[in-house]
């Protein structure tokens, strides 16, 4: 889902920008208060894993393919602010090294599939948990919705900045986005289940990382 | 500690046989360019004013899925690296305004 240039006009291109930067300022400061030494390689592998997951595209349907985003992975293991940084980064390194996602998109790009994403997969997340009281069944739940949701929530955002840029009609780019999206999502949310079991049975204890 | 170290080195081989089966993932359009080739805005799309590792393809490597996992393998480590020592300097930081508090 990441937008080259030239689907976005200056104004949008300037909102998600000032957007994005606001939101990455937070998550510093976040992270500043709440960092501990645990935390440091966490957020380095997960970055890793962010990177090497969306290059593993996966067929959907009709011709089309899709890629884990990784978002809610990482706010569920780190917290929604840490999970920020960490999708920042590894965007800024796609746009810059590997000329995936433009450079003037990037504001929108790190806006949709970082700060949006993190931060609704958080709030499902914690929202499912709490509704259906917080055990095994529900986490795996949440886990899979507040993942699904993730990306729609990204590809909702990313259709918006497209007809807001005028590139197509609100009630054209939107439904096509969520629809393909809503696929793509599926495959996030099975992913995003076997990961987080792995680390489950593996090493439990890194899923008690205080969360930023 | 050592079990600590020993977690992220097991996790790190993991993501580098991730990149290394890379080449194996779909060259459909993603969901994006689809969107965008069926709906006719695709032509909008301007390459980047500079290539280092285009679509994650090593350049100067005629193989290229070889080119591609090198590419895989270098974004890995890159990011390793960069994302813990971004993290290791804010941890620094935290340390240093609660010495002066």
């Amino acid at each position: 889902m990441h937008i080259p240039d030239g689907f976005l006009v200056a104004a949008a291109v300037g909102t998600t920008y000032v957007i994005t930067a606001g939101g990455v300022a937070n998550a510093l400061r976040k992270a500043r208060e709440k960092i501990g030494e645990k935390h440091i390689p966490m957020m380095g592998i997960l970055a890793a894993f962010v990177f090497v997951a969306q290059m593993l595209n996966f067929p959907v349907v009709g011709g089309t393919s899709g890629h884990v985003i990784g978002a809610a992975l990482v706010a569920i293991l780190v917290g929604p602010w840490a999970a920020v940084i960490i999708m920042s980064i590894v965007m800024i390194a796609q746009s810059l090294i590997f000329q995936d996602g433009g450079l003037l998109a990037l504001g929108a790009n790190i806006l949709n599939m970082g700060i949006i994403a993190c931060l609704g997969a958080h709030y499902i997340y914690n929202l499912i948990n709490t509704v259906l009281g917080n055990n095994r069944r529900s986490k795996l739940v949440a886990t899979f919705v507040a993942a699904w949701g993730s990306v729609l929530l990204a590809s909702i955002a990313c259709a918006i900045e497209l007809a807001l840029s005028g590139v197509s009609p609100m009630g054209v780019v939107l439904p096509a986005m969520a629809g393909i999206h809503a696929l793509i999502g599926l495959g996030e949310g099975l992913i995003t289940i076997v990961v987080l079991n792995l680390v489950m049975s593996t090493r439990a204890d890194l899923l008690n990382l205080q969360r930023i | 500690m050592k079990m600590s170290r020993k977690w992220w080195v097991i996790a790190l081989v993991i993501c580098l046989v991730l990149a290394t089966i890379s080449p194996l993932a779909s060259s459909f359009p993603d969901g994006l360019e689809k969107v965008a080739e069926d709906k006719g805005f695709i032509s909008a799309a301007e390459e980047a004013p500079f290539a280092f590792i285009a679509d994650y393809i090593f350049p100067g490597i005629e193989n290229e899925v070889l080119a591609t996992i090198l590419a895989g393998w270098l974004g890995v480590v890159v990011l390793f690296f960069i994302v813990y020592g971004l993290a290791w300097l804010i941890k620094l930081k935290k340390q240093g305004s609660n010495i002066i508090e």
